[in-house]
């Protein structure tokens, strides 16, 4: 992969020029938490954030789009949530989540609605550091090789910029001159150092290879009951989880007219209508149960099938879930680590 | 019906394909019988399917649901449903006059493994509504009798009037190449010529089976299957060779929408036919 420098003072100029190309998304802050956002004035794009509340998923399938015009005629295809888009700050863990989101839009049958929108957006990532919640290095996912089209380290005085596509290529011929193709031996040597130092700045950890097999032997063991009267099964772990999936589909009727849109949404499975079919049953409505199957797909089914967790270790859920019901409580739980400060809380507070 | 777009470059798998509801008449008080070709007479011929798949119906403005296909591959051009009354699409599909157009998209799901299943025994057990998907193949087998072996239908339904396909099965009585025994759990009406009680007590009016060459096919009300499969593992027959229908979670037929995930797997994809040895496996399935 080719990798060259950019000067610190030259980013928010070269984002200005890319962005006459296409919209612009980059972190801003919100109150005190970060959001994905069209921006126009460069001032405020955030470089040193940790997680966006709502994941980059939000930038593919809206939390609500419409897939098709109804009319008498039939359905026409509504495609208008897809627009040209150059996606800036996204760090390793969450273009992770995009690979994984991809994988799972392109089995069986492909998705025009997501890979549509992932074809017309050009993925700029950028290094992040770790805070106290962030354990990606645990996951695998703190490290990137592909997924971007470019990828910026952020050093200090400048950036090394990887470029990983053709497409990444062009953008940084609009304006070489902001770039220097030379490494010198004292840069690689700052890379080293700056890897060594994030390696170490991780918190904590969780042995991930172990819970397949736990969530397997500890199916039914009584920890599935105290996390799910603790749950208020308000679903924001399903939103916020930058490899959470699941839709519902519903037809909205414009008022008075025959027309109307098929309309896609956010859905999540630790709510309880998810689980509810025509006719009003629902096959899971304990919390536990719908629990399970959160945590069955992040710790257990996508590593037996991809070898690796579908989890990416950007701890939304651990910042967002009111009551400490998170990958760190269960994944320790389950692991049998007792003093972990995380589960103790949860036994301390939460479930008192 | 395809509108253009400066995007698009796939396939659309949820774009329903125009279709016609060709017949429908009431079966029983409420579940309803739908015939129903695609528009397109190339694609409504050319259109395949293995029995035990299903499909997606939408009505405009109310949305789709999952079908189960009633008719059989080897009467192709037609597709029929038999629908009970269960939500919003169904509701609307209800009220839908012959002629109507709807949508339709499939055919989804794994359906039964015919291959595996040519030149053995095949039972099938069927209770109320579960008639829906197992006519498919039932069907299909008689359509296609020399490829088998022995073929029984046992059909159970709660009372007379509850039974769906009725003329149909009771024809089917006269077959000298199937073994047929239709049973309800009570006869409201005085005047039920067949076996009265739960489905299982047919089992005793079977004849004798070779429970290794045999593929036992069970479909019905959840409460049906643990009574049902004890007699079926009773009778030695493989676990992997008794298959349920299991079609009550599906939502968008693709596997994406997540809804009817169970552990690993998406009913959608992986189902709706699961063997007893799957169920087993899979702690929520039944
Ligand atoms: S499970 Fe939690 S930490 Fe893991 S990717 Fe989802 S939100 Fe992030
Ligand atoms: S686990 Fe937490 S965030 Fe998720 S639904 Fe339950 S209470 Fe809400």
């Amino acid at each position: 992969m080719r990798v060259i420098k950019l000067k610190k003072d030259n980013l928010f100029p070269f984002l200005e020029v890319i962005s006459e190309k296409a919209d612009l998304w980059a972190p801003v802050k919100k109150g005190d938490k970060h959001v994905f956002k069209v921006v126009d004035d460069f001032s405020k794009v955030e470089l040193n954030t940790t997680r966006t509340i709502l994941p980059p998923r939000k930038i593919f399938l809206p939390q609500t789009f419409s897939m098709f015009n109804i009319s008498e005629k039939g359905y026409e295809e509504d495609f208008s949530h897809v627009t040209k888009k150059i996606l800036f700050g996204i760090h390793p863990c969450d273009i992770h989540g995009l690979l994984t989101l991809d994988n799972f839009f392109k089995q069986d049958y492909l998705d025009p609605y997501y890979l549509e929108a992932r074809k017309n957006t050009l993925i700029l990532g950028l290094s992040c550091w770790p805070d106290e919640y962030c354990f990606a290095k645990s996951t695998n996912t703190h490290i990137i090789e592909e997924g971007f089209d470019l990828f910026f380290t952020d050093l200090k005085d400048f950036f090394l910029v990887w470029i990983g596509s053709s497409k990444g290529d062009d953008l940084i011929r609009l304006k070489p001159e902001f770039f220097d193709e030379n490494l010198t031996d004292k840069d690689i040597q700052t890379y080293i150092d700056w890897q060594t130092a994030r390696d170490n700045a991780y918190k904590w950890s969780i042995n991930f290879t172990a819970l397949p097999d736990l969530m397997e032997l500890k199916y039914r063991d009584p920890l599935w009951e105290k996390l799910g009267d603790a749950c208020l099964a308000c679903g924001s772990c399903t939103n916020v989880c930058p490899t959470c999936n699941c839709y519902n589909i519903m037809d909205k009727q414009f008022l008075g007219g025959k027309d109307g849109k098929m309309i896609r949404y956010w859905d999540a499975c630790t709510l309880e209508e998810y689980s509810e079919v025509a006719g009003g049953e629902n096959f899971r409505k304990k919390r536990a149960d719908r629990l399970k199957l959160w945590y069955t797909h992040k710790l257990q089914a996508y590593i037996s099938k991809y070898g690796k967790p579908s989890c990416v270790g950007c701890g939304r859920c651990i910042v967002t879930c009111p009551v400490d019901i998170n990958v760190r409580t269960v994944g320790k739980a389950l692991l049998g680590e007792k003093e972990d400060a995380f589960w103790l809380r949860f036994n301390k507070e939460v479930t008192k | 019906m395809n509108g253009e777009n400066k995007h698009l470059t796939h396939d659309n798998p949820f774009l329903p394909e125009p279709a016609r509801i060709v017949r429908t008449y009431y079966l029983t008080e409420d579940v309803k019988f739908f015939q129903v070709r695609i528009v397109d007479m190339e694609k409504a011929l050319s259109f395949n399917y293995s029995p035990g798949q299903f499909g997606m119906i939408s009505v405009l403005g109310a949305g789709d649901a999952p079908f189960s296909i009633s008719s059989t591959p080897s009467r192709p051009g037609l597709l029929e449903f038999c629908i009970g009354k269960a939500g919003t699409v169904t509701n609307a599909l209800f009220r839908m006059k012959e002629n109507s157009l709807i949508g339709f998209r499939g055919p989804y799901g794994n359906g039964f493994p015919i291959e595996k299943m040519k030149d053995k025994d095949i039972i099938i057990i069927v209770g109320g509504l579960g008639a829906a998907p197992l006519r498919s193949v039932l069907l299909y087998c008689l359509d296609n009798r020399d490829q088998f072996r022995r073929v029984s239908l046992l059909h159970g339904a709660k009372k007379p009037a509850e039974m769906i396909f009725r003329e149909e099965f009771f024809a089917l009585k006269q077959r000298e190449d199937l073994e047929c025994h239709l049973s309800v759990d009570k006869d409201d009406t005085g005047k039920w010529t067949e076996n009265i009680g739960v489905v299982t007590t047919l089992f005793s009016l079977l004849e004798k089976i070779d429970p290794v060459n045999t593929y036992a096919l069970v479909c019905g009300p959840p409460v049906m299957y643990k009574f049902v499969i004890k007699e079926l593992v009773n009778l030695n027959i493989p676990k992997d060779q008794i298959l349920m229908t299991l079609e009550r979670r599906m939502k968008c037929g693709i596997g994406k929408c997540g809804h009817c995930a169970i552990d690993y797997i998406y009913t959608c994809l992986d189902g709706p036919v699961f063997t007893y040895w799957d169920v087993i496996h899979m702690r929520e399935l039944i």
